[in-house]
C-alpha cells in the first residue's frame, strides 16, 4: 500500500512544483519570483524525503537540511539585495 | 502494519498541503495573499511529511533517525523570517494590492 | 525582566540548552563523547557570540514558555486547515486587509517571538513593525511600537486585535516578565 501513496504522493509533489514553476514564469513582480523559489526549495526538500522513504535510507537527511538551510539564505539574501540595493554593507 | 497506516495517512495529508500551498501560490490575485500560502500551508505540509518519515524509519531495519525533527523546527523556524522578509521587499517596491484591500493606510512609507 | 543571567559563565542558559540538544539531534547518538563535545560547544558559543549581540530578556517562566509553545503547535495545526480552506474557496470572496496592533512588548525578542507566531497561525502574516529604527531622527526616543499584519481575510479587526493580543502577546509578557 505504501508504494501506491508513495507515487501519489510523489505525483502531488511534482504538480506542485509545475504550479511554482509556472508562477516563476509568469511573476509579475521580483518578490513574486523569489517566492517562488523558495517554495520551490521547500518542495524538493519534501521530493528528498519522499525518496529517502522510497529507497529506505536515512542517508538523504542530510542533504534535505543542507538544501534547506542554503533555501533559507539566498531567499534572505536576495531579499535583502532587493530592499538595499546591496547584501552586506 | 498500523505504523504503515500511519506513514500513508502523514504523507497523504503532507502531500495535500504541499498542494495548496503552491495552488494558493498560483490562483490568489496579489503578492500579499499569495505570501499565505507558501508560509503555512507548506509549513505544515513539510512537517507532516517529515513526521512521517521519522515514524516510517523507526520501524524499519535502518532505526529511528531524529535529524527530521531538526528539519522541522529549522523550517518552522524560518518560514516566518522569509515570508517578512518578502513582504518587506514587496512593500519596498511598491506592489500593488488587490482592490478594495483595507487598511493601506497603515502601511508606511520607508 | 531581566537582561542579566545569573552567572556570568552562562549568559544564555537556554540557548546554551538548545545547542546541546541539536548538536546531540545532529549526531543522532547520545554516547558519552557526543555529550562531551555538546557540553563543551553548549558553554563556549554563548560566551565567544555573547558579546556581538544585544542584550535580551530572559525567559524566566519555562513552564509557560512550553505550554505557549503547544498552544502555538495546536494553533498551526487547526489555522492551516482554515487557511487551506480559503485558499481552495472562491477567490472572489477573501476580504484581505492591512492592520496595526499596538504593541506592549519592548524589546526586539519577544517581538520576533510574537511576529513568528502571528506569521504562522490564523490567516495574519505579520509585515513591518513600525517605528522603524532608521526612521527615527537621532536621539530620539523608541516610544509606542506597532505590527502591522496582513490579513488574508478580515472579519472584525478589534476582534482580531483583541485575539492576538490576549493569546499570543500576553503570555509572552508572563514568560519574559516585562
Amino acid at each position: 500500500m505504501l508504494d501506491t501513496v508513495l507515487l501519489i504522493v510523489f505525483a502531488m509533489i511534482g504538480l506542485s512544483l509545475l504550479l511554482n514553476l509556472w508562477r516563476l514564469i509568469i511573476g509579475p513582480s521580483i518578490p513574486d519570483r523569489v517566492l517562488a523559489l523558495d517554495t520551490m526549495y521547500i518542495n524538493v526538500i519534501a521530493l528528498i524525503v519522499l525518496y529517502s522513504i522510497s529507497m529506505g535510507t536515512g542517508l538523504y537527511f542530510e542533504a534535505a537540511l543542507l538544501i534547506a538551510m542554503l533555501g533559507f539564505v539566498s531567499t534572505v539574501a536576495v531579499c535583502k539585495y532587493l530592499l538595499r540595493g546591496d547584501i552586506i554593507e | 502494519m498500523i505504523s504503515e497506516w500511519v506513514v500513508s495517512i502523514l504523507l497523504l495529508f503532507g502531500g495535500t498541503f504541499i498542494l495548496i500551498g503552491s495552488l494558493g501560490l498560483l490562483k490568489l490575485p496579489d503578492f500579499f495573499m499569495r505570501l499565505h500560502g507558501p508560509t503555512k500551508a507548506t509549513t505544515l505540509g513539510m512537517a507532516s511529511m517529515l513526521i512521517a518519515a521519522m515514524v516510517y524509519f523507526a520501524n524499519s531495519k535502518t532505526g529511528l533517525s531524529v535529524k527530521e525533527i531538526l528539519i522541522t523546527i529549522f523550517l518552522l523556524i524560518t518560514a516566518p523570517i522569509s515570508g517578512y522578509m518578502l513582504i518587506k521587499s514587496a512593500i519596498h517596491h511598491k506592489l500593488k494590492p488587490k482592490e478594495g484591500t483595507k487598511g493601506l493606510d497603515n502601511i508606511e512609507d520607508d | 525582566m531581566r537582561l542579566q543571567a545569573r552567572f556570568r559563565w552562562l549568559p544564555t542558559p537556554f540557548r546554551s540548552l538548545f545547542l546541546f540538544i541539536v548538536w546531540l539531534l545532529l549526531n543522532n547518538s547520545v554516547s558519552v563523547g557526543h555529550i562531551v563535545l555538546a557540553t563543551f560547544f553548549a558553554i563556549f558559543i554563548p560566551i565567544l557570540s555573547f558579546s556581538f549581540r544585544d542584550p535580551q530578556p530572559l525567559i524566566l517562566k519555562p513552564g509557560l514558555a512550553l505550554k505557549q509553545f503547544v498552544i502555538v503547535l495546536y494553533d498551526i495545526i487547526v489555522a492551516n486547515l482554515q487557511v487551506a480552506l480559503l485558499i481552495v474557496g472562491p477567490s472572489k470572496k477573501l476580504r484581505p486587509a492591512f492592520i496595526k496592533v499596538p504593541l506592549d512588548l519592548t524589546h526586539d525578542m519577544p517581538i520576533t517571538i510574537l511576529a513568528s507566531s502571528v506569521s504562522l497561525t490564523p490567516g495574519t502574516v505579520s509585515a513591518e513593525v513600525y517605528p522603524i529604527p532608521e526612521s527615527l531622527a537621532e536621539g530620539e526616543e523608541m516610544t509606542q511600537r506597532y505590527l502591522l499584519i496582513h490579513v488574508l481575510d478580515l472579519d472584525d479587526e478589534a476582534e482580531l486585535i483583541k485575539h492576538i493580543k490576549k493569546r499570543y502577546e500576553a503570555p509572552l509578557k508572563e514568560i519574559f516578565q516585562c
